[in-house]
């Protein structure tokens, strides 16, 4: 369905028209097909190994099943495929757009970091399921198939960069900051922490080229950063192009993006140690890593104030337009996982929560509430513009998806929250005699519950990302919303002012 | 394209002047609690990396002192010196002593039940129930090695068959059909003669002629009618308690290739005072003798 679909919609029928001709489109609508493709795939993988943690027996005693191996199917499928796609293709609509460019390099450009990406992908999950891993969390990949990426990584700031110099507008926009930032940044990330020497060149296996305690810092100044770069900074350039066009308004403060963007951008990079408390890391480092993670607070809510506010004046928009509220919903969850995160890298704190359920809980609010909505939400924008409908195919439907993704995400991170403060508790709980309360096999028998829980989250989520799929498929294949050949959207040197605005000054 | 400044007029702020793709940005200024909250944080930093270790130099510590080894070998002594005087009573006692004194039984029974659920439970089960595939149950009183205190306490310092430790309990079943002792034949007559002593035989003729080789071959570990040895380990097999499996299949693989599970040595690695106490608490959890 998937190779079979991305060529039937990617050619679609009316895509003679000059917008078409002026902007490249085809790779994008590829990589917005991708993205749900994905997503759905990461998704259940999720339901599944969510599953084998409540029910162990779902391992099914093969090594290719057994949770090890498909929680890296997971994580990948989620970050790297399902985000990595909705950042590279919206990345590649919002450049060309807010530079009045056409894409450097082309459709050809663009094609190649489609197919590069996918193959990718493909090669890494294979590897985990076959068990060929660097051992890293969420740099799995063998050396091989880092190398790839890093072509294919280093294409993609060719093709964004080479954009953004040609463009005709004077001023880059600030969703455009966010994008090179987080390109920059995650080729920085890839290449340091991936630096290993493999056995030899017919061989999957590498070593890494540092080790001990300096491996473990490189490995979560990496880890942090992609939670920083890839899953914050690439989303917050999509927040800033999707939630004024769904709201129809003025982003609310250009000075408070620009600041917030610096510290964001000086601040994340030196948190990573958070992840390395009471550990054989030097206390200096804990100590900054915790103090960094704390100065972060208000960078990441001035995106969340930035988003939010942007809406004053629209905010009857979020009951006519649902897709507006899984943006700012995604925002709202932003905002609440930006702050559970310095609260965390608390040492006093993360001396309870390190290990424990809440940290998965952390990163699923992020994930899920924070990445997957503003996803969804630029989905439910992007799809009828690249296949030039009129809008979608139903409201309903998307209406649906919201709450019961919402009511997903609910149960998700409560069951987490509860089972992980509760695990953290009964590990360090001591009898009246000053003997441990519980072993550690009564604190896994204990979250069994939440583990159901949060196993029927994961359904919920899923659910919903099935009725998008189909509502957009619906909505691509419409032959009754296709906008005829004058309602095609040409692109206008200077369009109509929004009925808000008044000439106030001109120089 | 000129910058043109305009006012929102629902907000009443200015814009910057630029465009993009229809996105136009208010000039608000940074919101003031903002401004004030991210200073905080700053400070609050600052304040940190004075009081607490924030330089790379070995050996510097912020104005507290704190490091964070010391703060956890000082928590771990602390607790030691809590439990200790405890400890050095039950250190000195014989586990009969720690029994019959009811302040120390009682302690005793506390630690014992939270070193067997982090060290013991593992393989035995966190009830002491056991597990199939030779994890004997703790809480019965069929005991392969003797069920008395001293006999759990001699179990648990040494363990069973531990290579290095000369005191371990030692004993090996030979591989009577790997080894060519008995052919495949014998093999299953002897395995009809062991159901039989269970009342279980499938085959009588074949439980008959096992006898002689059940005779001959076993009876001196596990006694004529198969009613075990303590001193060698050698498990009854009158009854229907099976480490290993009581069904035919199993018995024929045990006799035809042996059996021989082992148990680590625990002296040396828990405090001889927590080795009291597991002995204490295995033996109260019903099967003591």
């Amino acid at each position: 369905m998937h190779i079979g679909g991305t060529a039937a919609l990617a050619a679609g029928p009316q895509i003679a028209s000059r917008t078409a001709l002026r902007y490249v489109e085809g790779p994008i609508r590829a990589f917005a097909i991708a993205t749900v493709f994905w997503g759905i795939v990461g998704f259940l993988m999720g339901v599944l190994i969510a599953s084998q943690l409540a029910w162990p027996l779902l391992n099914l005693d093969l090594e290719w099943t057994t949770f090890g191996r498909l929680r890296p199917v997971h994580t990948s499928a989620v970050i790297f495929a399902f985000g990595g796609n909705a950042l590279l293709g919206t990345s590649l609509y919002v450049v060309q757009r807010t530079c009045r460019a056409r894409l450097f390099g082309g459709e050809d450009m663009g094609w190649f970091l489609f197919w590069g990406y996918q193959f990718f992908i493909v090669m890494a999950a294979l590897g985990y399921v076959l068990g060929v891993t660097q051992g890293k969390e969420y740099a799995e990949p063998e050396w091989y198939v880092d190398l790839w990426l890093t072509v294919v990584w280093v294409t993609y700031l060719v093709a964004f960069g080479g954009t953004i110099l040609k463009r005709e507008e004077p001023h880059i926009y600030v969703a455009n900051w966010f994008y090179l930032a987080f390109i920059v940044t995650i080729a920085m990330l890839h290449i340091g922490n991936n630096l290993a020497l493999p056995v030899s060149l017919g061989h999957a296996k590498s070593y890494g080229a540092a080790s001990g305690v300096q491996d473990a810092m490189i490995q979560w100044w990496y880890g942090h950063n992609a939670v920083g770069f890839f899953l914050t900074a690439g989303f917050l350039g999509m927040m800033y192009y999707f939630i004024p066009k769904q709201a129809e308004r003025p982003v609310y403060s250009y000075r408070l993006s620009i600041v917030h963007f610096w510290s964001l951008i000086f601040l994340y990079i030196w948190a990573g140690p958070h992840h390395l408390h009471y550990t054989a890391l030097p206390d200096w480092t804990q100590t900054l890593g915790m103090v960094f993670s704390v100065m972060l607070w208000m960078p990441s809510w001035g995106g969340m104030i930035n988003g939010l506010m942007t809406l004053s004046g629209a905010w009857d928009k979020l009951r006519t337009d649902p897709a507006l509220r899984f943006s700012v919903v995604a925002v709202g969850f932003y905002g609440m996982s930006t702050f559970e995160g310095p609260v965390m890298s608390i040492k006093a704190v993360n001396a309870l929560s390190h290990y424990t359920d809440w940290t998965i809980g952390h990163v699923h609010s992020g994930a899920m509430g924070w990445v997957g909505f503003i996803i969804f939400g630029a989905m439910y924008y992007l799809v009828p513009k690249l296949w030039r409908k009129r809008g979608l195919w139903s409201r309903r439907l998307v209406e649906w998806h919201f709450w019961i993704a919402t009511l997903g995400i609910v149960l998700y991170i409560t069951a987490m929250w509860v089972s992980g403060i509760m695990q953290g508790l009964m590990w360090r709980a001591y009898d009246e005699l000053g003997f441990l309360q519980y072993s550690f096999i009564e604190t896994v028998a204990a979250m069994h519950p939440y583990y159901v829980i949060r196993m029927l989250g994961g359904v919920l989520y899923l659910t919903g990302a099935l009725l998008m799929a189909y509502n957009l498929w619906r909505t691509a294949t419409s032959e009754e919303l296709a906008e005829g050949e004058e309602e095609a959207r040409v692109p206008t040197h200077a369009p109509a002012p929004a009925p808000a605005f008044a000439a106030a000054a001109a120089n | 394209m000129p910058t043109k400044i305009e006012k929102d007029q629902i907000t009443g702020t200015e814009t910057t002047g630029h465009e993009w793709d229809g996105i136009k940005e208010l000039n608000t200024p940074l919101p003031r609690w903002w401004l004030m909250v991210f200073y905080a944080t700053i400070a609050f930093a600052l304040l940190w990396m004075i009081l607490y270790p924030s330089l790379p130099i070995p050996g510097a510590t912020g104005l507290t002192g704190w490091i964070a080894r010391e703060a956890v070998t000082g928590d771990m002594q602390a607790h030691q010196a809590r439990l200790e005087p405890m400890m050095a009573r039950l250190r000195a006692a014989t586990p009969e002593q720690i029994a019959a004194d009811p302040e120390l039984r009682a302690f005793a029974l506390a630690g014992g039940r939270a070193a067997f659920a982090n060290t013991c439970a593992g393989c035995h089960g966190a009830g002491g129930q056991g597990a199939p595939g030779g994890f004997p149950s703790l809480a019965d009183d069929d005991w392969l090695w003797g069920g008395s205190l001293d006999a759990i306490r001699t179990t648990i310092a040494h363990g069973i068959r531990t290579p290095e430790d000369e005191e371990a309990r030692q004993s090996q079943m030979p591989r009577f059909l790997a080894d060519g002792m008995l052919t495949a034949a014998q093999v299953n007559d002897v395995a009809e003669h062991v159901l039989s002593l269970s009342g279980r035989a499938t085959d009588e003729a074949a439980a008959a002629r096992g006898a002689a080789v059940f005779a001959e071959n076993c009876a001196s570990c596990h006694g004529e009618r198969g009613e075990g040895n303590r001193e060698l380990g050698a498990p009854r097999l009158s009854d229907h308690v099976w480490l290993y499996g009581g069904d035919k299949a199993s018995i024929v693989r045990s006799i035809s290739y042996a059996r021989s599970g082992v148990m680590p040595a625990w002296q040396g690695r828990l405090d001889p005072a927590v080795i009291n106490m597991l002995t204490v608490y295995v033996h109260a959890l019903g099967g003591g003798e």
